[in-house]
């Protein structure tokens, strides 16, 4: 093929069109469109922050509400939602993580294993508010718990199971499998393998799931709307039959059923509602890097 | 007697990868016992057949007789984890446990329930010296094994399983990735220490079966072609096969 048959098959592009100039217009694209992403969270960030602010002093954190929620604290609703996501974690980590291990380690692969894995992907896509009658259904009712703290968290932990068990199974499998046959060839059990090596390497993997999982259920309110969250409460809950307030309920009375609200109470509301989600969102970064940078392999 | 008596042994896996086809032998203790022969060759099959490390994989049929003494190894009701213990295994990569040296030595006395530092520094101490590592490390041993090379991984993988102090050693290619100095190391390891173990050894070459062996078996597809003293085997091939494998005509 000599030199002009290869220009005729190859014909070199010229003018603005040239393959350079389309990858950088590329690049370009792709950058706007990221900044375009990250822009309306900052935006949020930012004005939640302006606008809330103002309220936050020691008073509106530790006060019980006053004049029907118009002033004094939202203390009642911080704790409350505290006491929901310690709730949902005593039910959900375990059983979360026990289903997690049975899964990755011991479930045979077969037709059962995978109709259960396509059952709890697809519990995560369930709309929340089908928990909360679910909740109402079986916890308040059924079981006569009552609205309150303890049907709240079971609804919640039922919301926030597939979410743990599918991120800690991920963690598991991403743990090499020569590790496990190392282990077993030394005479150890599968279950002294998963405990002395597999969960230890998996550990950042399943904290980062399960704080991810418990993150969701204390900003929900469809789930506890029916089963645990109450309006108004002139005291804090006393036991886990009690209804409890909550900050994502809260924030949805005093923004569409109070008539006069002054404004920057409910920004401050966001705002600490906001805050907790952030701190145990910071909570879970910092304990992946930390075991990133201590990772052995 | 001879310490494994193996009869008619056949492994079949359920993707028809790697079989093992009617082989009978018998080893010695305290030798070396060396298994030549391609890859594909049912070498690494007929070592995980000796510790049961076969249950891990996908085995559609076992059959035959693989006496250790008095226990046939086939048995599905035998002890695994009390005869891992006493047939331990090498793999062909250094695979350190993500634990400190110590640890990684410590860890099959500390799972089977010994609880002494006294006794764990000990047997640790002894495996590293065994392994021809302990000169090389004593001073932090609190380190992650992952820092090693990939030579000294690998003589800690030595040392790991010689801290049970088991009846046999089971080597898989142990120096296929490793360095000249590493491997002699390894060599003479297995070796000096012939005398308190026996080892059955995949190697990597047939130049290294001639440095350590005293037994050679030839496995070809499967079948176990020739198994001859290593001075026989090298010398006076029986098998025409054997012959053009030890001349390098195929492998």
């Amino acid at each position: 093929m000599n030199h002009n048959d290869f220009n005729k098959l190859y014909p070199r592009r010229t003018g603005l069109l040239t393959p350079r100039n389309m990858e950088k217009a590329g690049y370009a694209g792709l950058t706007v469109l990221t900044i375009l992403t990250v822009l309306p969270i900052i935006a949020v960030v930012i004005y939640i922050l302006v606008q809330g602010a103002p309220a936050i002093s020691p008073s509106f954190i530790f006060d019980m509400p006053r004049d029907g929620m118009r002033a004094g604290g939202i203390w009642p609703a911080i704790v409350g939602t505290i006491y929901l996501t310690v709730g949902t974690a005593i039910f959900s980590v375990p059983l979360g993580i026990g289903a997690a291990i049975y899964l990755a380690e011991y479930a045979p692969d077969n037709r059962v294993t995978q109709m259960i894995r396509i059952a709890i992907i697809n519990l995560s896509g369930i709309p929340s508010v089908v928990y909360g009658l679910f909740g109402l259904g079986l916890f308040v009712l059924f079981l006569k718990f009552g609205s309150s703290i303890l049907a709240a968290s079971l609804t919640l932990s039922i919301m926030t199971l597939p979410v743990i068990i599918s991120t800690t199974e991920e963690a598991l499998r991403a743990v090499p499998h020569a590790f496990r046959v190392v282990s077993i060839s030394l005479g150890a059990t599968r279950w002294e393998t998963i405990r002395r090596i597999v969960l230890p390497q998996a550990l950042p993997g399943i904290v980062t799931g399960v704080i991810l999982g418990l993150e969701r259920a204390a900003g929900e309110t469809a789930p506890i709307l029916f089963t645990g969250a109450a309006f108004f409460l002139p005291r804090l809950p006393q036991s886990p039959l009690d209804p409890t307030m909550a900050l994502p309920y809260h924030l949805f009375v005093i923004s569409t059923q109070v008539p006069g609200m002054p404004v920057q109470i409910q920004y401050g509301t966001v705002l600490v509602l906001l805050v907790f989600v952030l701190g145990m969102n910071l909570i879970a970064t910092w304990i992946r890097s930390r075991a990133r940078a201590r990772r052995q392999w | 007697m001879s310490l494994f008596e193996i009869y008619d042994l056949t492994v079949e896996y359920s993707d028809g990868t790697e079989s093992l086809q009617g082989v009978t032998m018998n080893i010695e203790a305290n030798e070396v016992t060396c298994l030549i022969g391609p890859a594909g060759g049912g070498k690494s099959t007929f070592l995980r057949v000796l510790n049961r490390l076969n249950d891990l994989a996908d085995v559609k049929k076992v059959s035959g007789k693989v006496m250790f003494k008095d226990m046939n190894l086939l048995d599905p009701k035998i002890d695994v984890i009390d005869l891992r213990r006493r047939i331990g295994m090498v793999f062909a990569r250094p695979l350190p446990l993500p634990l400190s040296l110590y640890e990684n030595v410590a860890y099959g006395l500390r799972t089977a329930g010994e609880r002494s530092k006294a006794k764990l520094d000990r047997a640790v101490e002894q495996a590293l010296r065994q392994a021809q590592l302990w000169d090389e490390v004593y001073d932090r041993l609190d380190a992650p094994a992952s820092r090693l090379s990939g030579g000294q991984q690998q003589r800690l993988c030595l040392a790991r399983t010689l801290s049970l102090e088991p009846e046999v050693v089971l080597l898989d290619e142990p120096t296929s990735a490793l360095d000249p100095i590493s491997t002699a190391k390894i060599e003479s390891s297995i070796l000096e220490l012939k005398e308190r173990y026996t080892f059955i050894v995949a190697p990597h070459s047939i130049q290294q079966a001639g440095r350590i062996a005293d037994h050679v078996a030839f496995f070809l597809q499967g079948e176990l072609v020739e198994y001859q003293p290593a001075s026989e085997i090298f010398t006076r091939p029986r098998d025409k096969r054997t012959e053009d494998y030890l001349q390098g005509r195929f492998g």
